[in-house]
């Protein structure tokens, strides 16, 4: 092999990617239209390699794309069964850990966690499911909270504190009883400094923080994930 | 008939109990219990509901934009009913009522879909079987697919007719089942032209097969035996929607109560201030709610609703081939109104008729095909929306808080308008046809049946969270109660109220 096509190129699932400097494996392959699954991970702020969705295996080490430097010549491997059945107890292990009732919740079609689900085959929850009952914050005049939903992603904070330079957001507690905190005196969204024109307010990939009044507007065909099948 | 006294028979000890459980072609779960003496005499007969839904208690809480999407899963035959009558009380909270002429013809034409293919499903799938092949026929026969065996082109135009109301569900809502096109204040989508033009093509077939469909149950209600000309007879006040000038109206009119003789008693009701004229009771014995005339107290004050009600509450149908059914209807029996039950199959077809045609008009209006699809304006803290589902009529009321979440949620869904007529049928149908008689199947599938005629929705029926009174008996070892309490529907208990018999009817 060349030395121009060794310093530039690595081997994902067989296929040749091109790389540029300080590329991780997520975003060298994003850039070449190719998808690893992810749900952490956002082109607009730094990565965090919080939910895991996006390992892979760089020449037999696991690692997570979103973080790992592509390495030229590495061979990474993604859609692998081991890969797949671990992806799918992950999105399994979200499904059950919140209340993700998509018939009902507007960001269906529109929704990340949903879209890879459906991708991962995902069909039923595998775990018994934990319903926890945490009330939703409404206090904040044109962003809705609902905790339920929240997969701890972080995005919200990385946004808010890389791009709004507000750092409303943080996550605290340990294990399950891990959640996204809110900086303002009461705890409340109502009472901190996020506005609905911020990035963290529109960054979420679930229905955990969304605009208030606009739910539904998109019809069904037009959202992002809709395919021929969810069209009906 | 006097058949009353059957609700609670004065000494259910000892007596036997049959029970229809599940019964089946209605949706959702409920049974009849009957207690007869030795002598297989009927003392008591209940219709009970026996699933628990709850959705006017998980709505609480919620966004109320999210409301018109998630209340349509209080069912999947008539999901289209919820979605438009939330959206239609939340018009009101978001100030957006009346909607866009636009958003308001694409609403009724999803609802016109619905209701022809509510319909289609009730008549040919569910309630056939026994028109076709009488009530006592055998049990194995009665089902879809024997009609699809005996009488082919019968099921065969019930599942293409079916089929066409879903389509005009899905061009406005984006699915057959569980869509979105209804938001608070509006539409989110027109409909495609080409989807339009699609529909339009097979409108001659389906206008025939709707025909035909009148016809077959005009048919099938003329033969049956001389024995059921009187099935079910139970005279009742009849209530719905109607527009302002008399005509049947669906999608939105004034209440309109017309007594068991065909005197009109209460007419041009404003809608939003149904809770004068309706009230809501409670019994131990099952899960749906009672609605009554206020001005009539809940003894006397039940009511019919759904297309027996609708066919004869109305004075015209805005449509030349449904009216000339009507009318054709209401001469048959002499112009006199009619309580048989079973006439409500004949009514039902009168009306998918009128879906069709009406469907076939809207499809015909450019406003559906755009413009402006969405209003808004002074926000209100509840709202009201009244629909005529393929059941009946059905209320939705919301309360909303400044923050935007839903603080309280009424639905009176037509099922539960129906519940006491139902019971009457379910007495009328156990005194006439099976007291002092030897029970079989068959004479029991004739109090499904009567059930049936009211297409019952059992699963959108049962919402009385919290209001459910409660009878708990401690009893000895023989058979003594030592203690009785009865939790009443306030939440009060009391100890010296006369034991329930609960026990025995369950």
């Amino acid at each position: 092999m060349s030395a121009a096509g060794r310093d530039d190129f690595f081997e994902l699932d067989g296929q040749r990617v091109p790389l540029q400097p300080g590329d991780t494996i997520l975003r060298a392959a994003a850039r070449a239209g190719l998808d690893i699954p992810h749900l952490c991970w956002h082109p607009d702020v730094s990565a965090s390699a919080s939910c895991r969705l996006c390992t892979v295996l760089a020449d037999d080490r696991p690692v997570a794309a979103c973080v790992a430097p592509a390495v030229a010549g590495q061979k990474v491997e993604c859609r692998t069964a081991s890969l797949d059945t671990q992806r799918l107890r992950l999105l399994q292990m979200l499904f059950v850990e919140g209340n993700h009732f998509c018939p009902g919740c507007e960001k269906s079609g529109h929704c990340l966690l949903q879209a890879q689900a459906e991708r991962a085959g995902m069909t039923d929850l595998h775990f018994e499911a934990l319903n926890p009952e945490r009330p939703v914050d409404a206090s904040h005049p044109d962003v809705l909270f609902e905790p339920n939903r929240c997969i701890l992603c972080q995005l919200c904070v990385r946004a808010s504190d890389e791009m709004d330079g507000k750092h409303v957001f943080a996550i605290g507690g340990h294990g399950i009883a891990t959640r996204l905190l809110i900086d303002s005196p009461s705890g409340r969204l109502g009472d901190s400094a996020l506005s609905v024109d911020d990035r963290a307010a529109h960054i979420c990939p679930v229905g955990a923080l969304l605009p208030k009044r606009v739910g539904f507007a998109v019809p069904i065909g037009e959202r992002p994930f809709d395919t021929e099948d969810t069209r009906g | 008939m006097d058949t009353r006294p059957l609700e609670t028979a004065a000494e259910p000890g000892g007596l036997r109990r049959i029970a229809i459980d599940p019964l089946s072609r209605v949706e959702g779960h409920g049974k009849v219990t009957l207690l007869l003496d030795d002598d297989n005499r009927v003392r008591q007969a209940r219709l009970h509901i026996v699933e628990f839904r709850g959705f006017e208690k998980f709505i609480e809480g919620r966004p109320y934009w999210e409301v018109p999407v998630m209340v349509q899963r209080l069912c999947g035959i008539c999901p289209v009913s919820h979605h438009l009558a939330a959206s239609k009380a939340l018009d009101r909270v978001v100030g957006g009522w009346p909607v866009p002429p636009a958003a308001e013809r694409i609403r009724r034409l999803m609802h016109y879909g619905q209701i022809v293919q509510s319909h289609a499903l009730h008549f040919f799938h569910l309630a056939s079987p026994d028109l076709l092949f009488g009530f006592d026929a055998e049990a194995t026969r009665r089902n879809i697919v024997a009609v699809a065996g005996a009488f082919p082109d019968a099921a065969r135009q019930g599942v293409m007719l079916r089929k066409f109301g879903q389509e005009v569900i899905r061009i406005t809502s984006g699915k057959r089942v569980h869509g979105t096109g209804s938001i608070p204040g509006g539409m989110n989508r027109a409909v495609d032209a080409h989807e339009r033009d699609a529909l339009r093509a097979e409108l001659p077939q389906v206008l025939a097969w709707a025909q035909d469909a009148v016809e077959l149950a005009r048919r099938l209600h003329d033969n049956l035996p001389p024995r059921y000309a009187d099935f079910a007879d139970t005279p009742a006040a009849m209530m719905s929607l109607v527009g302002r000038d008399g005509a049947m109206e669906l999608y939105d009119g004034v209440l309109r109560v017309r007594e068991a003789d065909g005197r009109i008693a209460i007419d041009g009701f404003d809608d939003q201030h149904y809770g004068e004229l309706i009230g809501e009771a409670v019994k131990p014995w099952t899960y749906m709610k009672f609605p009554y005339r206020r001005s009539l107290g809940p003894d006397a004050g039940w009511y019919r609703v759904g297309p027996l009600a609708r066919v004869q509450n109305c004075d015209f149908i805005p449509t030349p081939r449904a009216e000339a059914a009507r009318q054709a209807f209401v001469a048959a029996h002499g112009g006199r109104p009619v309580h048989a039950v079973l006439a409500t199959h004949r009514a039902r077809m009168i009306e998918l008729l009128h879906g069709v045609e009406t469907v076939a008009a809207l499809l015909d209006d450019p406003l559906i095909l755009g413009g402006p699809l969405q209003a808004e304006g002074p926000r209100r803290p509840s709202g009201i929306g009244i629909i005529e589902a393929p059941r009946g009529t059905l209320i939705h009321e919301y309360d909303v808080g400044d923050d935007d979440l839903v603080t309280r949620c009424n639905l009176i869904v037509s099922t539960t308008h129906n519940n006491q007529a139902m019971n009457e049928a379910v007495r009328a149908v156990a005194l006439r046809y099976l007291d002092g008689e030897t029970i079989t199947e068959g004479l029991l599938n004739h109090i499904e049946v009567a059930i049936r005629a009211y297409d019952p929705c059992l699963s959108c029926a049962t919402h009385a969270l919290g209001q459910m009174p409660l009878a708990v008996s401690l009893r000895a070892a023989d058979g003594r109660v030592l203690d009785h309490v009865l939790r009443s529907s306030t939440g009060e208990l009391l100890r010296d109220a006369p034991a329930h018999d609960a026990e025995a009817a369950q």
